[in-house]
């Protein structure tokens, strides 16, 4: 096993403390180069973006917008036009449900999300639905986390306006059938989002090829600042689209009565932006880059590989979704017998050994699943082997640490 | 060397072997308490006569934390008057938040086992659900 680069010197927090940590679908951890980003935004650039005529104000805009190309050159997106700054993925899904979803989706319609999505890509599309009058649809995994072929054909209908599917799971880490999906969507004349949360971080995006018509994805879980997010969208649909929110720097001009709305991508882009972040969001996507994400993915599967053989080997413990290692792409979801997942959590924060205990915001999966609630292990490149090492050994005392024998 | 944990003998005891997890013939008073993000989940019964906790249980599921704290607790209002549980309820709830005194510590008896969680905010939950439950129950502060 190869594993020898330490990538994890790179991170401050990691260097300075005794951490195990395991929670990187939640959040990741950030390397010394994108906060020196953010702080070099503060330091020399900042004005307020898009507005003033001065110098520094240029040079404010001129990283803001330059963050963007890197962003659009990061998942090869036509034009920077098409990549709308928002908070996060949450934002970003709601921009298109209000937006879009709630004066383009009409009563008749269905709208189509499966079962495993994050409540983020469930709520906004259950409030579009209530409001609008059209149906909600669910596409059912089965235990492994896979789709059938019967499934989807008999999900995707001719009335399917829009389908919001996720790329990864973040309880079991199965990538989705989303090229599939959105062929088929795209036969009827319907429109697909991707919720990239959990793919962009660790995979190669590319929304031209994947011919996603909108795509979603947060900074914090690829190493950016938290509170900068993306959405990017075809462009045709997002001029046809109404503003989401309303206010200073979306618009060309503003009347008494009305106003007319800036272009691409700044009107979705109301109110002071978050310069800052989307330096650091720019430095993060450099950062993997410069790794380059074959190595990134190469990386988190020999690490999840041998955590999910590891994991195999202690009584009572049971991995949710596929039996395929190769199939969870950092994410080990897992139960252990007769003992809580907060009881596990709590053991393991003991041993300085960072995992998720709950829901993880995926209520529906984890009752079709027959599961109440799941520890969660999730991996970042920047892991290493011994890592991995603590987390087995701790989880191999929790059953004895809470009464249950060996 | 294998660390400590706070899960001591008294708290996996109560979760493992509970006393009181059962389904009462004739309660008077049933209440279920919730915690929406753990997930912990009680319903407690009890019979309750001229101000007397003749019988008590629960039944439910979540962490080891909130069954345990709940079986020690229906254990030690069992024959007391509503104003004694309250007033343990009361003492059990300053206990985790770190305000008591070491003698009020020891009237809490076995429940004084949970003492650590008040240096655990995010178990503070877990343990003060089925004191929580019954002060709503027995029509103390809420």
């Amino acid at each position: 096993m190869q594993m020898t680069e330490n990538y994890k010197n790179d991170f401050p927090l990691l260097c300075s403390q005794d951490i195990a940590y395991l929670d990187n679908a939640a959040t990741a951890q950030r390397p010394l180069c994108v906060m020196e980003a953010e702080r070099e935004y503060y330091e020399s650039y900042n004005a307020n973006p898009l507005r003033g005529f001065y110098k520094l104000a240029i040079d404010a805009t001129e990283h803001y917008e330059a963050a963007r190309e890197t962003v659009r050159r990061f998942i090869n997106a036509p034009s920077a036009a098409e990549i709308i700054f928002t908070r996060n993925t949450s934002e970003s899904i709601n921009l298109v449900a209000y937006s879009y979803g709630l004066n383009f989706i009409h009563e008749g319609d269905e709208i189509l999300i499966t079962i495993a999505e994050h409540h983020s890509n469930m709520l906004p599309w259950q409030m579009v639905a209530a409001k609008t009058g059209a149906t909600l649809r669910f596409l059912d995994c089965e235990k492994d986390g896979s789709y059938t072929e019967e499934a989807i054909r008999a999900a995707v209908t001719p009335r399917t306006k829009f389908a919001a599917i996720q790329q990864v799971s973040n309880v079991l880490g199965t990538v989705s059938p989303v090229e599939e999906i959105i062929s088929l969507v795209h036969k009827n004349g319907g429109l697909v989002l991707i919720d990239g949360a959990q793919s962009t971080p660790h995979m190669k995006v590319d929304v031209q090829a994947l011919d996603a018509d909108f795509f979603a994805f947060s900074g914090h879980k690829l190493m950016a600042p938290m509170g900068i997010g993306v959405l990017y969208g075809k462009k045709d649909i997002l001029d046809m689209m109404p503003p989401f929110l309303s206010g200073g720097e979306m618009i060309e001009s503003v009347t008494r009565e009305g106003a007319v709305y800036a272009q691409l991508p700044h009107k979705f882009e109301a109110g002071t932006v978050n310069g800052g972040g989307a330096a650091g969001l720019a430095a993060a996507i450099e950062y993997l880059e410069n790794i380059g994400m074959d190595k990134v993915e190469e990386l988190e599967r020999e690490l999840t590989v041998y955590a999910f053989n590891r994991m195999q080997e202690i009584p009572g413990v049971h991995i949710l979704g596929s039996p395929d290692p190769d199939s969870h792409n950092g994410i080990l979801s897992f139960t252990v017998d007769n003992v809580h997942p907060h009881d596990i959590a709590e053991i393991l924060s003991v041993d300085n050994v960072a995992v998720r205990a709950g829901h993880h915001c995926a209520q529906p999966l984890l009752k079709h699943l027959g599961v109440y609630s799941c520890t969660r292990a999730s991996i970042s490149f920047y892991n290493t082997k011994e890592d991995i090492d603590r987390l087995i050994e701790s989880l191999a005392s929790v059953r004895r640490k809470m009464g249950l024998g060996n | 060397m294998e660390t400590n944990t706070f899960y001591n003998e008294v708290l996996i005891d109560h979760n493992l072997h509970p006393l009181h997890k059962e389904t009462l013939a004739n309660p008077n008073m049933i209440l279920e308490g919730v915690n929406p993000t753990c997930g912990d989940d009680i319903v407690i019964q009890l019979r309750v006569e001229d101000d007397i906790i003749k019988e008590a249980a629960f039944e439910g599921s979540g962490c080891a934390i909130s069954q345990a704290s709940a079986d020690i607790m229906i254990d030690m209002i069992i024959g007391k008057h509503k104003d004694t549980a309250l007033h343990l309820a009361d003492l059990f709830v300053k206990m985790i938040k770190g305000e008591c005194s070491e003698e009020e510590i020891e009237e809490l008896e076995e429940a004084g086992a949970l003492r650590d969680i008040s240096h655990m905010p995010n178990r503070v939950k877990c343990a003060v659900l089925g004191w929580h439950t019954i002060e709503e129950m027995l029509g103390g502060k809420k």
